[in-house]
């Protein structure tokens, strides 16, 4: 276990408000969002992320660091989550959501050259470079890029908030969400091709 | 996975993310990088995915709902009565 992460259990099981307003601070977007893939509305997500809490501070005593904070705080939350979403009449598992949101192409088939043409399968339209690099950094591009997570199917947004937004890496995203490492890379893979498609249409 | 010995673009582009994963059989990452050398339009697809990536790192952490880190923190004060 890392230092700054055992000086922060240390403090939540002080009772520490500061270490425990920085945990949920930090999570809490996060968790509110892999919650809304399970459960129907903010509302009852936002409960479901106070009850994970709950979880967390009941089980804090007996964490023993065999996996790091944040996978197990994550898992207590779609172990929370599921439970709810049971109860709740919807116990769609997560696998079969993530299989569901598995189909699709990257890119729009017609931009590719047709079987009977001589490079079928090589780009009929190319991308076009984007520039200028302001452009791309600008805030208006920002916008782009957040609008087209918001709108991702749930496991989706889910995932690329996790690992491109957040930075957790591919292990801790399986772990959390209960994964196989593939799913997870189809996920992903959707996830980024869409929003790229977005930025295309922002950059032409 | 297996790849085709030449890659066509419309495979190139969904083996991408694999690629970037460092998920494909290091024979498939000299087909995808042969492809690389002569196709420009996978070139700039590549150089937009790793764009995309980088520009969701660059979103702004969003911030908790400040009601609900009210509820959270009524909840932690309730717990450390106990
Ligand atoms: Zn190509």
């Amino acid at each position: 276990m890392e230092p700054g992460e055992r000086r922060l259990i240390e403090a939540l099981r002080a009772g520490d408000e500061s270490a425990f307003m920085t945990l949920t601070g930090e999570y809490g977007p996060m968790m509110l969002r892999v919650a809304l893939m399970y459960v129907s509305t903010r509302a009852v997500a936002e409960e479901v992320v106070q009850e994970a809490w709950i979880g967390v501070l009941k089980g804090i005593g007996r964490f023993e660091g065999r996996s790091s904070l944040k996978t197990w705080i994550f898992r207590i939350l779609t172990n929370t989550a599921k439970t709810r979403a049971q109860r709740e009449g919807r116990s769609v598992p997560f696998s079969a959501l993530a299989s569901g949101e598995a189909d699709g192409e990257a890119v729009d088939p017609d931009r590719f050259l047709g079987d009977g043409e001589r490079f079928a399968g090589h780009w009929g339209a190319p991308p076009r470079r984007w520039g200028p690099e302001e452009r791309l950094v600008s805030a208006e591009a920002q916008q782009v890029n957040d609008a087209s997570i918001e709108r991702l199917p749930p496991a989706q947004a889910a995932v690329i908030t996790m690992r491109d937004v957040e930075g957790l890496d591919a292990e801790e995203v399986c772990n959390a969400l209960d994964l196989t490492e593939t799913n997870q890379r189809v996920l992903l893979h959707r996830a980024r091709s869409k929003v790229r498609q977005a930025l295309e249409e922002y950059m032409q | 996975m297996r790849l085709d010995r030449e890659l066509t673009c419309a495979q190139l582009v969904e083996v991408i993310t694999d690629y970037l994963e460092g998920a494909l059989a290091p024979v498939d990452v000299e087909r995808v990088e042969e492809h690389l050398v002569f196709c420009d339009g996978c070139t700039t697809y590549l150089e937009q995915m790793r764009a995309t990536v980088a520009m969701a790192g660059r979103l702004r952490a969003e911030d908790i709902p400040p009601e609900l880190q009210e509820r959270l923190l009524g909840t932690f004060r309730e717990w450390r009565r106990l």
